[in-house]
């Protein structure tokens, strides 16, 4: 999607930048919206980037990009940025199709996690050992999770690590003794979403403020927008716009 | 053309010094080598220790080792001294065409077919030592089987025909003449292999597990130390960007030990013979 957004302006290249960047769980929404904008506004170029949300905030920072893309919430020593909510995200906790356990308490997530629970049948499933499977540090989905779920504890050192939701997916659908987290809007119907703490993880849900692992998207500024980024930042909250990434599977801002 | 090989070895060299050590000098050269916590982005206490990526690396490395020697010197010698020419001739080009397979193919399958059969027949989770080992032992064979080949057929005939005649046996004259002839040769295939085996990042990757934890067995998950780099590159910033320049460092002076080692090995042995 991000190479369908970049090349949407390939014939273009001309008018003022946008520069957005930051991280890559934003980075394809943001790029397909911003296919769409440059599409309707000759003139007005927006330019989607990577590089993780740590580097877009310090990004804005430096005034090389207008906007920056964030997949967690600012961390206290990241002052004096404005932040603008525009979507939210469930983090799901996957297993296999052919697991019985049907949910988990934040707590028993955390200590499966941690370790201190390493087989299924101290959660109500069969007499098997838990292979966890975990993303990489620095990773987005990574940090959300840790935040959400973790607090203080540490992630086991015996997970797997996989560097994508599709790793991860691929990992998760082939072992029935699996368990894995990522995007909402990645699981696809191939793996089972657990509930969490009896909530289930459905758009709905996360809507409702019920379903308890979220984590928002957020453009971030500096003091106030340029105009074109003014404008990119309105289009983005627009209904035709947040009904695109409804569409992709993200949860709308409001 | 040679120099310029040569300068592009000595920047990419200066480089990854450059960006890597430092970092191990703030994180102690000691603990970078031997502490095996891993925190890169743990805000209060950052740790950058490598110990269990290395150990992965030789184990899975060794591991590969063994299968591709074993099987690649083993059909190297079938196909110099037991193989008629033509066979030779349509099996050798049909081996280099291994070599020619893209590596997250191998990595594909290794995970599609190999880590379900290991977790289903052995046990643990398939995500192993064992199936990076074996991954890796196949992907090594098409370079250690062709460079074999060519140093066993570089040996003069008469030395085969001269044993024949002495009224040794087709095996002995196998391993006691054409082996020993070849032994420079050899060894050139096996370092060459083991490079191959030590740098492959993507199909060790998807079989391996990438646990940051010293293996205490071949069905243990490992991440060895390229995996290391290519999983984390992505959103590595700062000190943790860094660390993976040293961990770069490291694999580069195992390597360069490991290619010594093998020279010294390979001459000393040779030096009583004439080439």
């Amino acid at each position: 999607m991000g190479l369908v957004a970049l090349c949407g302006g390939c014939g273009g290249g001309k008018g003022e930048v946008v520069r957005v960047v930051g991280s890559t769980s934003v980075e394809p929404f943001a790029g397909e919206l911003a296919a769409e904008f440059n599409r309707n506004n000759p003139g007005l170029y927006v330019e989607v980037q990577g590089g993780g949300s740590t580097a877009g905030i310090k990004a804005v920072a430096d005034g090389y990009a207008q906007i920056g893309m964030c997949s967690r919430s600012l961390k206290p020593e990241e002052t004096g940025f404005t932040t603008i909510t525009i979507a939210r995200d469930g983090i799901a906790i996957v297993v296999n199709q052919a697991n019985k356990v049907g949910g988990l308490t934040r707590e028993q997530a955390r200590d499966i996690y941690e370790g201190k629970i390493g087989n299924w049948k101290d959660v109500g499933g069969e007499d098997k050992a838990i292979t966890l499977v975990t993303r990489e540090e620095g990773s987005g989905t990574r940090e959300a999770f840790e935040h959400l779920v973790m607090g203080a504890a540490r992630i086991a050192r015996a997970a797997k690590t996989q560097n994508s939701n599709g790793a991860v997916r691929q990992l998760v659908k082939g072992n029935e003794d699996a368990i894995g987290y990522m995007s909402l809007g990645q699981v696809h119907g191939e793996l089972k979403a657990l509930t969490v703490d009896g909530v289930k993880p459905t758009a709905e849900e996360v809507l409702a403020g019920k379903y308890p692992l979220v984590r928002p998207f957020l453009f971030v500024v500096k003091g106030k927008p340029g105009d074109a980024a003014q404008k990119f930042i309105d289009f983005v909250l627009s209904p035709p716009a947040q009904a695109i990434l409804e569409k992709e599977g993200l949860v709308r801002a409001k | 053309m040679a120099f310029a090989a040569i300068a592009g070895l000595a920047l990419i060299t200066a480089f990854i010094f450059k960006e890597g050590f430092p970092l191990m000098v703030k994180a102690g050269l000691r603990d970078f080598i031997l502490s095996d916590e891993w925190r890169p982005l743990d805000r209060l206490a950052p740790r950058f220790g490598i110990f269990p990526m290395i150990v992965g690396s030789l184990a899975v490395t060794a591991g590969a080792m063994t299968i591709g020697v074993v099987f690649g010197v083993g059909v190297a010698i079938l196909l110099t001294q037991f193989c008629p020419p033509r066979l030779v001739g349509l099996l050798k080009p049909a081996i280099e065409l291994l070599a020619g397979i893209p590596s997250v193919v191998y990595g594909f399958m290794g995970l599609v077919v190999l880590v379900p059969f290991i977790r289903e027949h052995l046990g643990g989770s398939g995500l192993s030592v064992l199936a990076a080992s074996v991954v890796l032992g196949i992907m090594v064979l098409p370079t250690v089987i062709s460079i074999s080949v060519d140093a066993l057929q570089a040996v003069p005939r008469p030395y085969y025909e001269g044993s024949l005649a002495l009224g040794a046996t087709e095996w002995q004259t196998t391993h006691m003449v054409m082996l020993r002839a070849a032994r420079s040769g050899i060894v050139a295939a096996i370092i060459l292999g083991m490079g191959r085996a030590i740098g492959e990042t993507m199909a060790v990757i998807m079989v391996a597990g990438n646990t940051i934890a010293v293996p205490h067995g071949p069905l243990d998950s490992v991440r060895t130390l390229t995996s290391n780099i290519a999983i984390e590159m992505n959103y590595a910033a700062g000190d943790h960007r860094k660390a993976l320049f040293a961990t770069g460092v490291v694999l580069f002076v195992i390597i360069m030990l490991l290619n010594t080692a093998a020279l010294v090995l390979s001459r000393r042995r040779a030096g009583g013979g004439h080439r």
